[in-house]
């Protein structure tokens, strides 16, 4: 008979094997020949992993205590993968699109990428996982125990358990944190994996078809051995029979190893249709030799055997040694890959969502300035290993492993199923809340712990069996395996139905009643619409930090050759040149789902976070930055306007004040000059009055005197009129009397005004040319013509002086063209001011208001007067108003 | 007559093609929605037979030829879809 110490060496050589084909599985992957490896076939094996050694094992015990019923633990998952197109498909599909880690990435990430969910689902999975990954120490320690004869003192199950666990946690450390992208496939693992499902699922068949033909004569006679077993009777609870397919069914979804295997390690969307048959048939072979074995263990070995260890030892009690060897090994890859995996996807979640977070937290200045992020991700991930393994050690020794292999299952199928309600939610209904997932997580939790888990560890240890039996404090609706009274009801059906309606009560109800923040409302509708759009989330509206510690920190998690690649394709898309890309949201976003894929969503984001501005951007944030700018910027808006009106205003004022002041000015100044001008014929006429009021004067002289006396009254009149004149003209008073005249009568009409004798001044005209009707008031017309007449005559200095009168038809203007002199530029512009004389006031005769007045004059007739400077003597421009003008153009009248 | 070498492309003949293989894909899909549904309901049956006097195996024999046949039109179904979404691809 094969020894312990033979088996256990049977066992360290195939562990050996299972070493060098994951060594060689990484290896070819990293040569990049790792096109099979990538094969739907060894996805579809790695879904193995769902047969653990409570399958191998267990089901046959299962099978020899409760028939049939061991079959729902493998029609449930069927139907999961026959249903693949609907449910699966998506999960994949949305695990690829999110980057998701583990299924608390996944329910964290769904909804607003909350630590919180992500921290309640590890804390649910590590609780309802460890008495699982006890389970398989405890199946590997007895399994030995099987082949232990009474003089082999190293079989205790404890040290067996202990070196087993050390040595699977060795395993998965070195396969499993190669790399930290947990997206990345575990090819080690994977292989390793794919090599145990062909094992074991090899060892149940070979069991089992050396059971029916060799023991049981065929299959007709085995089918005659079961009717005539103790399991003959079809008697099946149709409650359980459901209750435990839909749980199963459930499982497949919700347990985090079989959602690293199916979600998180595929590769290929399409690897679902082929894993959709083929799975199934695995499960099928699977159970197919179960009851055949029950029966013919029940059948042939002693009384009080163990159905659980019946595939162990029917080959044993048969003489079939190498038989049973590989049955073990088959067992022990069961419980084997189950730990591996399990514990990958546990240390995954309690690293992602619970380590790292916290340490982030305690290191206020953020991951920039930490150390070697990545190193510590890793580190964290190792420990939660150590931890996840050495906590399974600790619940198999202290549960004694006396429990029955199959409840322990069920238990922990019933714990890790509550995260179903806040899945399914999740994935087809966008009204699911972060509360509202929160809410039922917790409440099914507390349930399952209350009605099933604290209940299993023993009876009495938890739970004092008063408080199974009356309640706590006597509350009989409340006892652990009766709540509200449903009595007589199966422990694990009880547990399952209130725990998951209360969840789902819980989740739905919570969700209506609360109001989803952004970041949620965003992840909901990329989930639930996965199909739909392949957007990234929201979430980075603005990119605080720059791209090079964007990259310090990418290569600290990534490592470096990983994250410059990402940079370089990121800076390639945006067409950029050099190694560095343009930090912007849309590169944010991608690069938060690249390092998701390493620390999950919840810590990516919160990383990403802490780079951009030290602080995590969230889209509320962002909501009400946005709403203080508009309100600053409408605020801002206002003011310009405000400061803009008081500006005008103020320019406005400071244009009537300097009006006001020129006005003044001017007042002042033309009130000296109206003084000045008045008081200097009044001297000399209160001179001459005196002297006359004295007499004795002869009478030549005083006629003399009093012809003085009237000339400067005269002229006092004169320059009253003048300012009269201006007067009202200035004040845009006194009518005009618009008349059609030709332009050579006023002209002449003129002349004989100011010069009834032409005396020395010669006159060049043209009468032909100035032959032109043009419409104007021509007693003001003429007036203007009179001073400028006027003025030649009094102004001109030449020996011969001449005057010519020029009409210039095309800018519709008489040229008042002299041969003196001329007058500087400079005084040009000052002698159509009021009062302004040039050099000798003498000759003028006049108070110096003769051009003002000119000026005055055509303003009003719309027309102007003007110096022209530069010509030769003194020219003075008329130039009619444009519309006179043109009809002096449009008709002309022959003279 | 489609033209020698060239696609028939006149009115008439290609929407009805593609309405045709689009309305398959459709119901290429209520079949796999339906698939475990129908299985479901396969698998509970044998709840619906006499207690105590039908036999274990029976039953087992019945559950196992409807889990093979499910397995089968899961082929069939995983194989149609795939070309499906070839088709629809390109």
């Amino acid at each position: 008979m094969l020894g312990f110490n033979g088996l256990v060496g049977i066992a360290l050589l195939y562990v050996a094997f299972l070493f060098g084909v994951a060594f060689a599985a990484e290896r070819r992957a990293a040569q990049g020949r790792d096109g099979w490896l990538r094969s739907p076939w060894i996805y579809t094996l790695s879904l193995s992993i769902y047969c653990t050694a409570w399958t191998f094992y267990g089901a046959v015990g299962y099978a020899a205590r409760s028939g049939l019923e061991y079959l729902t633990i493998y029609l449930g998952p069927s139907l999961v993968m026959l249903g693949w197109w609907w449910l699966l498909r998506k999960l994949v599909r949305v695990g690829r699109a999110q980057r998701i880690t583990s299924i608390a990435d996944l329910i964290s990430s769904r909804f607003g990428k909350s630590t919180l969910l992500g921290v309640i689902v590890t804390l649910l999975a590590v609780v309802g996982v460890t008495p699982y990954i006890a389970l398989q120490l405890q199946s590997i320690a007895q399994s030995l125990d099987v082949f232990a004869g009474p003089g082999d003192t190293a079989g205790d199950g404890g040290s067996v358990a202990l070196w087993s666990a050390i040595g699977l946690a060795l395993f998965t450390i070195l396969f499993g944190t190669r790399n930290l992208d947990a997206n990345e496939r575990h090819h080690g693992i994977v292989m390793a994996i794919a090599v145990e499902a062909v094992v074991k699922i090899g060892a149940l068949l070979a069991v089992g078809i050396f059971v029916v033909w060799d023991l049981g004569g065929g299959p007709s006679a085995m089918l005659a051995r079961i009717d005539a077993s103790p399991i003959a009777a079809w008697e099946q609870s149709g409650g359980r029979w459901v209750g435990f397919t839909l749980l199963s069914a459930a499982a497949l979804l919700c347990l985090p190893r079989m959602f690293q295997v199916l979600v998180v390690e595929n590769a290929d969307e399409s690897h679902l249709g082929t894993a959709s048959w083929a799975f199934p048939l695995y499960l099928l072979l699977m159970s197919l030799f179960v009851v055949p074995i029950a029966v013919m263990g029940l059948e042939r070995l002693p009384d009080g055997s163990n159905p659980d260890m019946f595939v162990l030892t029917l080959p044993l009690a048969e003489g079939r040694d190498g038989l049973a060897a590989w049955a073990f090994l088959g067992g022990f890859s069961s419980a084997a890959s189950m730990v591996m995996v399990a514990t990958i996807a546990l240390a995954t979640m309690v690293s992602n969502h619970i380590v790292v977070p916290l340490w982030l937290h305690a290191r206020a200045q953020g991951a920039v300035m930490s150390g070697d992020v990545r190193g510590m991700v890793l580190i964290s991930r190792r420990l939660s290993i150590l931890g996840v393994l050495g906590l399974g050690y600790l619940y198999f020794r202290l549960s004694g492993g006396g429990a029955a292999l199959a409840s322990i299952g069920l238990v922990a199928f019933v714990g890790v199923v509550q995260v179903l309600p806040a899945m399914l939610g999740g994935l087809f209904w966008r009204g699911a809340t972060r509360n509202g997932a929160a809410a039922g997580l917790v409440i099914g939790f507390a349930v399952w712990l209350w009605s099933m888990f604290l209940p299993s560890v023993g009876d009495g240890t938890a739970i004092p069996a008063a408080v199974m039996t009356q309640g706590p404090f006597g509350l009989a609706w409340l006892r652990p395996q009766a709540l509200f009274g449903s009595e007589g009801l199966d422990p694990v059906l009880h547990a399952a139905l209130w725990s998951l309606v209360l969840n789902s009560m819980a989740f739905v109800a919570v969700s209506l009643a609360s109001f989803p923040g952004p970041v949620e409302r965003l992840q909901g509708a990329q989930f639930v619409g996965v199909f739909d759009h392949s957007g990234g989330p929201g979430g980075w509206a603005r990119g605080a930090a720059d791209a090079e510690t964007l990259l310090v920190m990418a290569q600290r998690i990534l490592g470096s050759a990983e994250a410059q690649a990402i940079f370089a394709r990121a800076a390639a898309a945006q067409g950029r040149d050099g190694a560095l890309p343009d930090v912007t949201p849309e590169f944010i976003r991608a690069l938060e789902r690249e390092l998701a894929g390493s620390v999950g969503a919840a810590t990516a984001h919160a990383m990403i976070g802490q780079m951009t501005e030290g602080a995590s951007v969230t889209v509320e944030e962002l909501i009400a930055v946005a709403d203080e700018t508009a309100q600053i910027m409408e605020y801002s808006g206002r003011l310009e306007q405000k400061s803009a009106e008081l500006e005008r205003t103020a320019m406005a004022l400071r244009e009537a004040n300097a009006n006001l002041t020129a006005l003044s000015v001017q007042k002042d100044g033309f009130l000296s000059q109206v003084s000045h001008e008045l008081r200097t014929p009044m001297t000399s006429i209160r001179a001459f009055a005196e002297i006359l009021r004295e007499g004795g004067l002869a009478p030549d002289e005083q006629a003399r005197f009093a012809a003085i006396i009237g000339d400067e009254a005269g002229r006092l009149t004169r320059l009253l009129d003048d300012l009269l004149d201006l007067a009202v003209l200035e004040a845009g008073q006194g009518r005009l009397d618009m008349r059609r005249v030709v332009l050579s009568e006023v002209l002449d009409r003129a002349l004989a005004a100011a010069l009834p004798d032409p005396g020395g001044l010669r006159l060049l005209r043209d009468r032909a040319t100035e032959a032109v009707e043009i419409e104007t008031d021509p007693d003001r017309l003429a007036q203007v013509f009179i001073n400028l007449i006027a003025n030649a005559r009094k102004y001109c200095d030449a020996a011969e002086p001449e005057l010519r009168i020029v009409w210039r038809p095309e800018p519709g203007a008489v040229d008042f063209i002299d041969n003196g002199s001329g007058i500087p530029a400079e005084q040009g512009r000052v002698i159509f001011e009021k009062f302004s004389r040039l050099s000798d006031p003498g000759r003028a005769g006049g108070a110096g208001l003769g051009l003002a007045i000119c000026r005055e004059i055509m303003t009003r007739l719309g027309g102007a007067v003007r110096h022209l400077p530069g010509s030769e003597g003194t020219t003075f421009r008329v130039e009619l108003p444009r519309n006179a003008a043109a009809l002096a153009i449009d008709q002309p009248v022959a003279v | 007559m489609p033209l020698p070498g060239g696609e028939d492309t006149r009115p008439g003949r290609r929407p009805i093609f593609l309405a045709r293989a689009s309305y398959r894909r459709r119901r290429l899909r209520d079949a796999a929605l339906l698939a475990p549904l129908a299985a479901g309901f396969l698998w509970a049956l044998p709840l619906l037979w006499p207690r105590g006097d039908t036999p274990a195996s029976r039953v087992l024999v019945y559950l196992f030829a409807t889990w093979a046949l499910s397995v089968l039109i899961a082929v069939l179904l995983a194989r149609a879809l795939r070309r499906a979404a070839r088709a629809e691809e390109s």
